[in-house]
């Protein structure tokens, strides 16, 4: 039977000397220096993760090549599939992704800004690396085209881009559907939200996602501990759980996120 | 078994599909020697063969078209030879998937006598991420690994003709062959990724490199 999969994943940036560095937000302020690519991705492939992801936050050019570099020191010493995401806006972005050691690429904006992006990515290197990530927002007007009750309210989901900081107008469970359509193999969902309050995933995002589609959904944003990811696979219907901060500082173990859900019959590998 | 002081020289082969870094590395640290090959001749002087594979069946067969004369002569000299994902599935005679896009012809080894079937329309597909493997017969490939998971991802899946040719079996739906291997032993094949398989993993390519 498949398992649910855990997933840390990773924000890399550029230091001070230009080299690639982990950096963590931290209760909504400054993002935090959190250690080495490599080091990290070595530590979570032997603490059993499922998988992990690497997300380039540099977003400039100059940063690109560093960053592919790096993916290639993290995919030699990571046994486990490896989802790269950051910057991907044509199909060349996608091949030399793929060909510096990723397994999957995660598009964002630029799947967004052109669609026929995940139809190309698809048929030219298979729907399973293709990763389509959202960046949701909850709205309470009536501009939207799939609406859920949220504390006793109606209210849609808005994709974002630049962090949130943007609204794009476009409905995200459509948008899911439509990515699925597209060829997409997984939808990665972030929620802007629920993003670094450790209260738990949004729950309410993440069941309308995975009611719509029937691609793998991996939920992200909110994770506080392992009751929250026991939530997100058995109210919401996830297949794989993202986390960064609770793995990053050592507050949780991947093995006891893992043996917390075990024991209450989510099946997980360990 | 060798007894030699020297690493086991293993041949990946590379006609042109995909990402061969992963399975590189994790030979290398089961402690191959590896060398990527477009060069058929250079299978001669291998102690075993990786074939690896991503995508759809007929291209697989077409862009290891000029490998399929030594392949075959590798197997029939007895040497290990390893299939992985696709490259397992093109271990068989043939492949539904070639059927559905028109290339009914296309001709997997038939190394291992039987065709891959899609999965039933009602799961989705690809079979993505980690699934449980039930050994169900003794072969050195999946020595230590009954009852652990590895990475899959995939859409069809191989029916041997011989229902003893499968080795292991993983569960979505129903079982299917996760491992097979001829009767001789020496071809063998992973629908899942050892080298995304972690632990499991690596453990099934030491076991690899061990026989070659």
């Amino acid at each position: 039977m498949l398992t649910k999969r855990i997933i840390p994943c990773i924000d890399v940036d550029l230091d001070e000397d230009g080299k690639a560095a982990v950096y963590t937000g931290v209760n909504f302020e400054d993002l935090a220096y959190t250690g080495d690519p490599v080091e990290m991705a070595k530590k979570y492939n032997e603490a059993g993760a499922d998988e992990f992801v690497f997300l380039d936050i540099t977003a400039s050019a100059e940063g690109r090549e560093t960053m592919l570099d790096t993916v290639s020191a993290v995919a030699d010493e990571v046994f486990i599939p490896l989802t790269v995401g950051g910057g991907i806006r044509t199909r060349e972005d996608v091949k030399e992704t793929l060909r510096a050691g990723a397994d999957k690429v995660s598009v964002n904006t630029g799947a967004l800004d052109r669609p026929e992006l995940i139809t190309e990515g698809a048929e030219s290197f298979g729907s399973q690396c293709i990763v389509i990530s959202v960046d949701a927002r909850r709205r309470f007007d009536e501009e939207g085209e799939h609406y859920v009750a949220v504390d006793g309210e109606s209210c849609w989901f808005e994709c974002t881009v630049k962090g949130g900081r943007e609204g794009t107008g476009v409905d995200v469970v459509s948008w899911a559907s439509e990515a699925e359509d597209r060829g997409a193999g997984e939808l990665f969902v972030n929620s802007i939200d629920a993003d670094g309050t450790k209260d738990g995933y949004d729950i309410p995002l993440t069941k309308a996602v995975c009611d719509t589609v029937s691609t793998p959904v991996i939920a992200s944003s909110g994770c506080g501990g392992p009751e929250d990811a026991s939530e997100v696979f058995t109210e919401a219907g996830a297949d794989a759980a993202l986390a960064a901060s609770i793995f990053h500082f050592d507050e949780y173990s991947i093995r006891a996120v893992k043996e917390y859900l075990d024991d209450r019959g989510v099946p997980v590998r360990l | 078994m060798s007894t030699r002081q020297a690493a086991a020289e293993v041949v990946v082969v590379d006609y042109g599909l995909g990402n061969l870094r992963s399975v590189t590395r994790g030979l290398e640290r089961a402690g191959a020697a590896v060398t990527l090959s477009a060069d058929p001749a250079d299978l001669d002087s291998a102690d075993g063969v990786v074939l690896p594979g991503v995508g759809a069946f007929s291209e697989g067969m077409d862009n290891a078209g000029p490998f399929r004369e030594t392949l075959v002569e590798a197997a029939e000299a007895g040497r290990p030879l390893f299939g992985i994902c696709l490259g397992m599935q093109m271990l068989l005679t043939t492949s539904e998937e070639a059927e559905h896009a028109g290339q009914g012809d296309a001709e997997g080894l038939d190394l291992v006598p039987g065709r891959n079937v899609r999965f039933r329309s009602d799961l989705t597909v690809p079979h993505m991420g980690w699934n449980e493997l039930d050994v169900t017969r003794d072969h050195p490939i999946v020595e230590g690994v009954d009852g652990e998971h590895a990475y899959f991802v995939h859409s069809y899946y191989a029916e041997p003709d011989d229902p003893g040719a499968t080795v292991a079996t993983a569960e979505y739906g129903d079982d299917f062959a996760a491992v097979v291997a001829n009767d001789r032993g020496n071809v063998f094949g992973t629908q899942f990724h050892p080298e995304k398989s972690g632990e499991t993993g690596l453990r099934i390519l030491r076991n690899f490199v061990d026989l070659c």
